[in-house]
């Protein structure tokens, strides 16, 4: 039965007439189309998240208070935070599982397609409700992202209840994204296709889908226990009715470690997916990878108290979280071992997804190490609250999770689009990057080793020096992303004509159809080959 | 090769499942409640003691051993009340049982219901230190310029472990007036 | 032209700033054991992930360098050995057991809170810092004391800003040398973190609960850290500092703190009696406000609405009873950020204020409040 699918795809009738302009946007059940959405969404609020974070650096500048008020800052690396990790990291990946999980496992489309459509377009009025807050009487959320209570729920500004509302909806689509991930790659992948057999960014997508159905609903939980404590009267975090402010921070990290992992998990998959391609070599032990990537997942549900260390923990508690959180480094190792293997005795070109999938390995690979320092207990202390765990993060979402969606970006834009992408302006765009981006994130471990704590919005004279650098860092990094925006749409508009395969050493599905990809793609499933 | 194609059949139930996983995990979050309060009994964490009277069960008092136990009072923001405890350490044998006083004022112009969370430092004594009879199992109603001393009994487990010579039990009161009131 | 020059003096300032050389890389080593072993830790911890990163990246560009196609790099066919791959899931596992013995014995010291020689109540608040030594009298506030003007440069010249910016506070918590001093930190409303840098200390500070740190400093000298929990507005405004003195100058230190507590209680028998003139209270009145209420309410008396409302026209600070007003600012307003100040200022510093209020601004209601009202008014 399996004839030629290339041929195949090319020629699809179209079932339905396909409406155009806004409506098709608003109404697409396509994988396609949706993947597209998404990736659009998340880079709007990549660039909202961006320019808050740029107001923050601004102010930070140089000591003193000159451009917002203390509580408005506070407004600002809450929804910065909030933006980054909900509406920009997250949706990319969406995006991208939309865009190339069918075609990677050679199903049509998703597996529920109404579903998935309601899962985004649920976000913008998601993103709407937070942002518009800025606009109220109240102002946006202040207490941070983790909205510790009680600054949440007794302390708040008012803005609790638009920003649990607003977080409801992101939860509910991060769960429908999730469940359609899941029962895709269960039930659609083509004949022949096994588990094992299956390409590792599916799997990475796969796992960080079990994640996200496991902890969105404790989000959901934790939200809206704040929710009732802020304005109902119950008292689960409130000392005076029997609560326990502390339980909060139990139970937001037991979603928030997870979460982190939810992050970076997909960006292993781009990663493994792009350095084969250009090392023109197999991917380093295909099943330690799976392996890695799923005892990393099982171990972040017995870490999250490491967020947690000066909250007064008994001794055995702290030792027990410590050598947990340690252990997460063997798994982590192995993949990174992975990929330098894989690259040892290759075959190297260094094509803009090289480079940024080689950034990715040294520059996650620090902020992996400093994430080694932060799980000692003792020495976290003193790292606890401060600029370091800034740095940490940064490094591990930045020139992580950020860097491998640059990396998958400019990878599958030929494909996206049918035209290879302008190799200059993307030389710009990556080399402009990768050195604001240290310079941004680098000095903030000597910021935070000096003692700078962390959400503060004025700091004592011995920070400034570094806070002025860093700040130079961070508009530059910024306006880097201009480029990015200038490459893509060039991409879509015009550009040489890109081949199936641009890329001699890529392997899977996603290149035996056309580029650009047709609308509808495997009708009929491809045949996969018995190795 | 076999045609799975999957049918919507398949999907449902896969979906189903996976629902079930999404409520029960909702679910869960809510169950992480006693959950924790069932951990930091075993635990100590945060120095939670026990809300409930216990009786006196100590099977004999370890007259080696002294255990110097410290009292702490804090006021949280807005309850104008004088709160104190009218000694403000004790000595006392493990088993032993002991009597200490606390005194309150209310020195507002209007009545205000008042209550006092207690807390044990080091967490992990909070599971040793038994209270037989304690003022802060109940709200404190006080009228304006009424004055009340209140009554804590209570005795260390002789299980308290080696290490722990000092521990210190703090009283946070809080206005529940409000909360009340809204009940 | 100018625009290069401009560029060139921003360079040139970037480079040659003068406090450049202060700036510190790495952490403080302190002055305590735990600090010590603390920064030892770092340091170790420190030079592995470097020799890891080396080896690691070594290799990698190894084969970025000589495995390129562009050399005429051919791909070499393998892609699994479990040999290797066990190799190196067990050489990590060794590194870290290495770096959790350490560890695990510097945590064990540092949470043994055990045969102190002095407690201290620390309770954090919004935001300021609570000071209480346990079986003395002795209890105080501790609030920045960088003024206003050095931090608020919205519009015009930045001013000239004093060497400890931020980090300095009115009252330094003061504690002996060589002594275990063991520190009880609760808070008044949210959650703070109490943070010296040099005593490798960092404790929450949780409302309801007491958790417990403790420090024994071997040198004398004035260490400065900061809160480490966002705590809401002036987070970055609530500065700790402390003042570790030999132990003579402690007890001397003790001593001076109890006359002082004597003379205040004389000072405010004898405002009771005493009238103060409009001027004095204005005076006194301005003062205490600009310290304790403009951050809230803003020195202009506009507030930050709706958290923090405006005293400029409000009915409490004109038309409201005097009574309300005091009670107010004596004991706080329940359900909001508005803590009572009756433990913290005197009576004749609460009745400046209110003075202050209800005659500042526009609001010339010409009320005077005296020390004894506020007495009679707070029921106290």
């Amino acid at each position: 039965m399996t004839t030629d699918t290339l041929e195949n795809t090319e020629h699809h009738e179209e079932h339905h007439a396909q409406p155009s302009g806004i409506k098709r946007w608003l109404y697409t059940t396509n994988h396609k189309d949706i993947g597209t959405l998404y990736l659009w969404f998340s880079f709007i609020m990549l660039l909202v998240g961006g320019g808050l974070a740029m107001i923050i650096r601004a102010e930070l500048f140089q000591p003193g208070l000159q451009i917002v008020e203390p509580d408005f800052f506070n407004q600002l690396t809450t929804t910065h935070g909030l933006i980054m990790v909900f509406g920009a990291i997250m949706p990319a990946f969406t995006g991208f599982a939309n865009w190339m999980i069918p075609m990677m496992i050679g199903a049509p489309d998703m597996a529920l397609p109404r579903m998935n459509n309601w899962s985004f377009w649920i976000l913008p009025f998601a993103f709407s409700i937070l942002i518009g807050s800025f606009f109220m009487e109240s102002g946006a959320p202040n207490f941070g992202w983790t909205f510790y209570a009680p600054l949440s729920t007794t302390y708040s500004n008012g803005s609790t209840a638009f920003f649990v509302f607003a977080v409801h909806i992101m939860g509910i689509s991060s769960i429908m994204g999730a469940i359609n991930v899941i029962v895709t790659i269960m039930n659609m992948r083509a004949p022949g296709m096994t588990y094992m057999k299956m390409p590792l960014f599916v799997w990475t997508f796969f796992i960080t889908a079990y994640l996200l159905i496991a902890v969105m609903p404790v989000l959901a939980g934790v939200v809206t226990m704040v929710l009732t404590d802020t304005y109902f009267g119950t008292s689960f975090f409130n000392a005076a009715g029997g609560g326990d402010p502390v339980m909060f921070q139990h139970i937001f990290w037991f979603f928030g470690h997870p979460e982190v992992y939810i992050m970076i998990l997909p960006a292993f998959g781009i990663v493994s997916t792009i350095i084969p391609a250009f090392a023109r070599k197999k991917l380093f032990g295909y099943s330690s990878m799976v392996y890695a990537t799923a005892s990393i997942a099982l171990l972040s549900f017995i870490v999250w108290a490491h967020h947690m260390f000066t909250t007064g923990m008994p001794l055995f508690g702290e030792l027990f979280f410590m050598y947990c959180t340690m252990l997460i480094a063997v798994p982590t190792g192995v993949k990174v071992f992975n990929w330098v293997a894989t690259m040892w005795r290759g075959s190297m070109s260094f094509e803009i997804p090289m480079l940024f999938s080689i950034a990715f390995v040294i520059l996650f690979t620090i902020g992996g190490f400093s994430g080694l320092m932060l799980a000692l207990t003792p020495v976290d202390f003193q790292y606890h609250d401060t600029y370091f765990v800034v740095a940490h993060f940064h490094y591990v979402l930045v020139t992580g999770s950020l860097f491998s969606i640059f990396a998958g970006t400019y990878y599958w834009l030929p494909k996206w689009t049918g035209h290879m992408y302008n190799q200059t302006l993307a030389q710009w765009h990556f080399w402009c990057s990768i050195i604001s981006v240290n310079l941004l994130f680098f000095p903030m471990h000597f910021l935070g080793l000096a003692g700078m704590p962390r959400r503060i919005p004025d700091y004592a004279l011995q920070f400034a020096d570094f806070n002025k650098w860093v700040s130079i860092g961070g508009f530059a990094f910024g306006l880097s992303q201009l480029l990015f925006l200038a490459v893509v749409i060039k991409c879509i508009r015009s550009g040489e004509k890109a081949a199936d395969k641009p890329w001699d050493g890529a392997e899977g599905l996603e290149w035996t159809v056309a580029s650009p990809a047709p609308y509808h793609t495997f009708s009929t499933p491809p045949a996969i080959k018995d190795e | 090769m076999t045609s799975d194609k999957p049918t919507p059949q398949s999907h449902t139930t896969t979906v189903k499942k996976l629902m079930f996983v999404v409520v029960g995990m909702f679910a869960f979050g809510f169950a992480l409640v006693p959950l924790y309060d069932v951990f930091c009994d075993i635990t100590g964490l945060n120095g939670k003691t026990n809300d409930e009277a216990v009786a006196y069960t100590a099977d004999g008092i370890d007259t080696s051993r002294t255990v110097t136990v410290q009292f702490i009072t804090h006021n949280a923001k807005q309850i104008p009340w004088k709160f104190k405890p009218l000694i403000q350490q004790i000595k006392v044998h493990p088993g032993e049982q002991k009597v200490v006083k606390f005194y309150a004022k209310n020195q507002a112009t209007q009545a205000i219901v008042g209550q006092a969370v207690p807390s044990v430092s080091p967490g992990i004594a909070a599971g040793y230190f038994q209270k037989i009879e304690c003022f802060c199992f109940e709200r404190q109603p006080l009228q304006a310029d009424e004055e009340v001393e209140m009554a804590l009994q209570f005795y260390v487990d002789v299980d308290l472990p080696k290490d722990i010579s000092t521990l210190t039990l703090s009283y946070t009161l809080y206005d529940i007036s409000e909360k009340i009131a809204s009940l | 032209m100018r625009g290069r020059n401009r560029i060139w003096l921003l360079l040139v300032s970037l480079f040659s700033n003068a406090a450049w050389s202060d700036s510190q890389l790495n952490l403080t080593k302190g002055v305590t054991a735990i600090s010590n072993e603390v920064y030892d830790l770092h340091m170790l911890v420190l030079y592995i992930c470097t020799a890891i990163g080396v080896i690691v990246f070594g290799v990698m560009f190894w084969s970025i360098i000589f495995h390129r196609k562009s050399k005429g790099a051919k791909p070499a066919d393998f892609h699994e050995s479990t040999k290797i791959e066990i190799l190196w899931t067990a050489i990590p596992v060794v590194i870290l057991i290495a770096m959790a013995i350490p560890a695990t014995s510097t945590l064990i010291a540092m949470e043994d809170n055990s045969d102190s020689d002095i407690t201290i109540q620390v309770t954090g608040s919004q935001w300021k810092w609570h000071y209480k030594y346990f079986d003395q009298d002795i209890e105080f506030y501790s609030v920045l004391s960088t003024p206003r003007e050095q931090y608020e440069n919205h519009n015009g010249e930045p001013a000239t800003r004093s060497e400890h910016y931020l980090i300095e506070v009115d009252k330094p918590l003061v504690i002996p040398v060589n002594k275990k001093v063991r520190f009880l930190l609760t808070s008044d409303d949210v959650i703070h973190s109490w943070w010296v840098p040099a005593f490798a200390v960092k404790q929450d500070a949780n409302p309801g609960f007491i958790n417990e740190a403790w420090a024994k400093v071997d040198k004398p000298g004035i260490y400065r850290g900061q809160c480490a929990e966002l705590c809401g507005k002036d987070h970055g405004f609530m500065p700790v500092v402390v003042e570790v003195k030999s132990e003579e100058d402690y007890q001397q230190w003790l001593k001076e703190q109890q006359q002082l507590i004597a003379d205040a209680a004389n000072a405010e028998q004898a405002s009771l009696s005493a009238s103060m003139s409009k001027e004095e209270l204005m005076q006194l009145g301005e003062s205490t406000y600009l310290a304790h209420c403009a951050a809230c309410h803003q020195p202009t008396g506009l507030g930050i609405p709706p958290a923090f409302p405006a005293l400029k026209g409000s009915p409490i600070a004109t038309t409201g009873s005097i009574e309300e007003h005091i009670d107010i600012v004596f004991n706080g307003k329940a359900g909001t950020g508005m803590q009572g100040y009756g433990k913290q200022l005197s009576l004749k510093e609460i009745a400046a204020v209110v003075t202050f209020e209800r005659n500042a601004w526009g609001n010339d209601t010409g009320d005077l409040v005296q020390s004894a009202d506020v007495k009679a008014a707070s029921g106290e």
